[in-house]
């Protein structure tokens, strides 16, 4: 099956039904070894055992930009090539970038609070996140406001790819401002600056949850499909009755839909 | 495992994540049998798709 292939609904369906089962055990083997690596790593000599939640925080704070930046790229596909999966996968993916936006903030608040002595800073770092955050409510706003899903696509494409801006800004904020927050100790120049005990079972957390945006994106990608089935098929039946009731006789419902 | 003196801030945070992914897959599998259910709905109501396979078809 070719890429191009792919750009068929009912195509998709068919993979996504093959790959979903295995997705998901994947998911649960990466997500049970990273838990158990985390259970067993050290204690930091300055965090002490709150280093553990960097390996919840970290995976989630990279994932709110990771999701953001593959619906930049499908709002692309949306208004560029009108790929028929773009708008699907550029919606499906909203809601899960916005949980994974929202426990990297929680999880930063809960490490922050016994290591800066608060939940909360008006930090660049920690605003940026926190914009990301709203920007993704908004435009899952935005797709409910709007109830034809094509015209919704290019609006929320529109705003999707304005929002990319932000992305450049939450990574080098530690870099452009003095801020609170620690600048980057994995993905930097030079190489990790962490201890392999920390680095391996925060890039098996990485993994996993990586995994787990892939396996419930698939899944939410199905889902919208079949929602637009559903929207088409209703759509005919509505004609079915008004043709039906202005010619004052039976029509037949059998009549054409995606 | 001794987490000392931070053991409410650790468990949270781990408890947190695991109810949101909860969350997330309770909602997929849940909006999934919601809209098989209104393909199958639709269908017994006569309505069929141009390419005449089933609207509950995933092949």
């Amino acid at each position: 099956m070719s890429l191009i292939d792919l750009a068929n609904p009912t195509r998709f369906l068919a993979l996504a039904a093959r790959l979903l089962p295995w997705l998901a055990l994947v998911t649960v083997v990466l997500l049970g070894a990273g838990l158990y690596l985390s259970a067993l790593a050290p204690d930091d000599y300055q965090q002490g055992a709150t280093v553990k939640i960097m390996f919840i925080h970290v995976p989630n704070a990279w994932l709110s930009m990771f999701v953001w930046g593959v619906m930049s790229i499908a709002s692309l596909g949306t208004l560029v090539w009108r790929h028929p999966l773009a708008d699907v996968a550029a919606k499906a993916a909203a809601p899960i970038g916005a949980s994974f936006t929202f426990l990297a903030l929680l999880t930063g608040s809960l490490w922050g609070r016994p290591m800066w002595g608060t939940y909360w800073e008006w930090d660049a770092r920690l605003t940026s996140v926190l914009i990301l955050f709203l920007m993704y409510l908004g435009l899952m706003a935005l797709w409910r406001s709007v109830e034809d899903p094509t015209r919704a696509a290019r609006a929320a494409a529109v705003l999707t790819l304005v929002g990319a801006i932000n992305l450049p800004i939450i990574k080098f904020s530690v870099d452009w401002w003095n801020t609170l927050h620690q600048p980057a100790s994995v993905m930097r120049m030079g190489g990790p600056a962490l201890d392999k005990s920390f680095l391996i079972p925060l890039l098996v957390m990485a993994i996993g949850f990586s995994f787990l945006f892939v396996t419930l994106h698939v899944a939410a990608m199905r889902n919208e499909i079949l929602r637009r089935r559903v929207r088409s098929l209703q759509m005919m039946q509505a004609r079915a009755y008004q043709g039906s009731a202005s010619s004052g006789g039976a029509t037949s419902q059998a009549v054409g839909a995606a | 495992m001794d987490l000392g003196p931070y053991t409410s801030f650790i468990a949270t945070s781990y408890l947190a994540a695991a109810l949101v992914v909860v969350l997330l897959i309770a909602w997929i599998a849940i909006d999934y049998r919601t809209q098989k259910a209104r393909l199958r709905a639709l269908e017994e109501s006569g309505i069929s798709r141009r390419s005449g396979r089933a609207a509950t078809d995933m092949q």
